[in-house]
């Protein structure tokens, strides 16, 4: 019984090699150069189920967030179940499945921030564009967002301007800043 | 790579050095970053070509005091200067062989004397993107001292003998962790650095791998050599790019010199670590949920034993510290165990980094031996509270932590002292509250923040911060009830002994500490419907009615 139970296992074994073997990743989703570079990520990796998160970096990097499309892509090129690659994208904070405007605004609401105030300029700021955190204006000019710690603590409350941490912030700062953007 | 090839280095820097009068170091922390200390580099630069002096315009990593950014400190006077602009690169150049420029120099004497520099030494005297300058200051050292003349047990011991303890938080013993994973059974070992620093308020980890990556480095490798690892990740915050291309340029840089890679210092040991990206969880910094993400799965933890010691990435022994703890390990192999074991307390040794943010004058970075009082750290390192305002409460630990009021600040800093008073050491970050922070809001904030942060793994993390939230926010509109009260404290003990993991486990001291310490402002919101700090929104009845 063991001697049969062994061969099946090694049939087994040699049809998943086959099927290893035979895989070829799908081919990219269009023209567009930037699938290139997702592409060279994953083939940094072997393509190995494990660089997921590295590959969800690249794509959230070269097309500033995560569509259906780009999510199925990288599913299908690592071999990791849809549910799974869904699961991955919505659990971690850093993923978006929205497209950014064309400016962001970030508020740090880490402790020190908090502390001095982070939240009034949150405040102050879903006012002044009429969108709650998170969310982005209906011209697609401004996203407001707010950020668990940017490690700036020491000079906070701590705002980014597309990226550009500036510390001690005011609320004067934050609506002259979105003022300038609306008109950009 | 031996040992006199690396002395070569060192001598060929000290050479170059040599060829200059002055060395010009400019912070480029992100704190001193935001406020231009970029163009204030450009303007030095600029400012010495036209002077004709011979000047060394240098980029550094994390000066500490960071309130009183940009810093630049001008060797070998050791003058620091504070809140320069570029306006301010002229007269620093001229000044230079004469004078130091009075307006700006900077009296933090107090500041720095009571600080001893361990894990920061060499934070803010060396270019972080030079391998160079690491090794000039006994960088590497460490490692090849270990690979050539130690044995692994060897390397253990001495890490055992130095009385190290994690400084990610729980302070488990290092030197017995590593003993456990060299004596687990397998060829294949891995080597994992936590430096998803997902604790809000702290930011030790950050400027360790941006204004010293190399010291991370090194220490992964002696740990690898001391259990058996080929194979190492360095896990870091996607929010800290710096960080991340900093650790990029210096693997890169340590593969070049036969640092890392194969046959380190023409021994059989080889080593190679390989980076990755988080992507905003607080769990993640839980062992086995850190260890999911790595694998590219979803950062939720599970229930140990096995400990990853024994069974972590996909099943092999796994190392796992935080950046801290190996930034400890290149100066202990080099100075030895009992060096190391002369700082700090009785069952604390060595320092602790901490960050210390909040209403506080100096604002930045500290290293101090452990055992210090608190009272040291806040008035005479942090220069007091500003503003005229009393000083009410530091909290440690962060969300995993808990507020430790003006009563007890006569404790000296260490696990188990911060333990004793309802707090924990955590990774570093000291947040000082004066009295316009009322106490039950910001417990109602790291409340929030743990009820966002659950995975949702287990019910009493999942559904018991969720109604600690609603309590507490009841108690901060005014529409609480002392049975609110009696029921918070139920739930807390409840979570507290039925979490899966760390995260659930301490969630509710930040609420246990306040209620401890600060219970009378609790009842004040309860009762008298009035928030004492003038914090919270207070619904008025008619509000509550309807």
């Amino acid at each position: 019984m063991w001697n049969s139970a062994r061969q099946l296992t090694r049939c087994v074994l040699f049809r998943w090699e086959r099927i290893v073997a035979a895989f070829t990743p799908p081919p990219l989703p269009s023209d567009d150069k930037r699938w290139k570079i997702v592409n060279g990520t994953m083939r940094k990796n072997g393509f190995a189920r494990h660089a997921l998160i590295e590959t969800l970096h690249t794509v959230q990097s070269v097309f500033g967030y995560l569509d259906d499309d780009s999510i199925r892509f990288v599913a299908n090129s690592l071999r990791v179940p849809l549910s799974q690659a869904y699961g991955v994208v919505t659990f971690y904070h850093y993923f978006s499945l929205k497209p950014p405007g064309k400016h962001t605004a970030t508020v740090c609401i880490g402790t020190a921030c908090y502390i001095k105030g982070s939240e009034k300029l949150v405040e102050v700021a879903e006012k002044r564009l009429g969108i709650s955190r998170g969310q982005t204006t209906n011209d697609g000019r401004i996203s407001l967002m707010t950020a668990r710690c940017v490690g700036a603590c020491s000079r906070a409350p701590v705002i980014l301007r597309d990226g550009e941490v500036s510390g001690e912030a005011t609320q004067e700062q934050m609506l002259e800043q979105l003022e300038r953007w609306a008109v950009e | 790579m031996t040992i006199e090839e690396l002395e070569q280095i060192a001598k060929s820097v000290s050479q170059e050095n040599a060829k200059y009068d002055f060395e010009v170091n400019v912070c480029m922390d992100l704190a001193c970053m935001s406020q231009g200390a970029d163009r204030l580099r450009e303007a030095l630069e600029r400012a010495s070509e036209i002077s004709g002096k011979k000047v060394l315009i240098r980029r550094t990593g994390c000066m500490g005091p960071c309130s009183s950014g940009p810093l630049v400190r001008v060797d070998p006077d050791e003058t620091l200067y504070h809140h320069v602009n570029e306006s301010h690169a002229e007269a620093i150049v001229t000044s230079l062989g004469g004078e130091p420029v009075p307006a700006l120099q900077c009296d933090l004497n107090e500041h720095f004397d009571k600080q001893v520099r361990v894990v920061l030494e060499n934070a803010g005297h060396i270019d972080p993107e030079k391998i160079d300058d690491y090794i000039a200051r006994d960088g590497y050292k460490g490692l090849l001292t270990a690979l050539t003349e130690m044995t692994p047990n060897g390397v253990i011991h001495r890490i055992t003998e130095s009385g190290l303890r994690g400084r990610g938080g729980g302070g488990y013993p290092t030197g017995l962790k590593w003993g456990t994973v060299a004596k687990a059974a397998g060829d294949l070992k891995y080597v994992v650095c936590n430096g998803d620093e997902g604790d809000p308020g702290a930011f030790m980890d950050r400027s360790v791998m941006e204004g010293d990556p190399h010291r991370v480095i090194e220490g992964m490798a002696i740990a690898a050599y001391a259990v058996g690892a080929s194979k190492g990740y360095i896990y870091v915050r996607a929010e800290y790019p710096v960080a991340v291309s900093r650790l990029t340029t210096a693997l890169r840089d340590a593969r070049r010199r036969g640092l890392l890679g194969n046959n380190i210092g023409n021994t059989p040991f080889n080593f190679d670590i390989e980076i990755r990206l988080g992507a905003g969880a607080f769990v993640c910094g839980e062992e086995t949920a850190l260890l999911a993400s790595v694998e590219g799965r979803r950062g939720t933890p599970r229930t140990r034993p096995p400990y990853p010691a024994v069974s972590g990435l996909w099943g092999k022994p796994t190392l796992l510290n935080n950046v801290e703890t190996y930034a400890n390990i290149a100066p202990i192999v080099r100075n030895g165990g009992k060096w190391f074991a002369n700082m700090g307390s009785e069952r604390s040794k060595g320092t602790k980094v901490f960050a210390l943010t909040g209403k506080i004058t100096n604002t930045g970075l500290v290293e101090v031996p452990m055992g210090i009082k608190l009272r040291e750290i806040i008035d005479v390192i942090g220069g007091g509270v500003p503003g005229g305002h009393t000083f009410k409460a530091v909290q440690t630990g962060g969300p995993s932590g808990g507020c430790i009021p003006a009563e007890m600040m006569d404790i000296g800093v260490s696990y188990d002292a911060l333990l004793k008073v309802g707090s924990i050491m955590g990774s570093g970050g000291m947040i000082v509250m004066d009295d316009t922070s009322c106490m039950v809001n910001v417990a109602r904030f790291f409340i929030e923040f743990c009820m966002t942060e659950s995975c949702g793994k287990c019910v009493p993390c999942r559904a018991g911060t969720a109604q600690m939230h609603t309590l507490l926010s009841r108690i901060c509109d005014g529409t609480g009830t002392m049975q609110d009260l009696d029921l918070l404290v139920s739930l807390c003990e409840t979570i507290k002994e039925t979490a899966l993991c760390g995260l659930g486990q301490t969630a509710p001291n930040p609420v246990l500490s306040t209620l401890k310490y600060f219970r009378d402002e609790y009842i004040e919101h309860i009762v008298n419907k009035r928030c004492p700090a003038g914090v919270c929104d207070m619904k008025s009845r008619l509000e509550v009615l309807a």
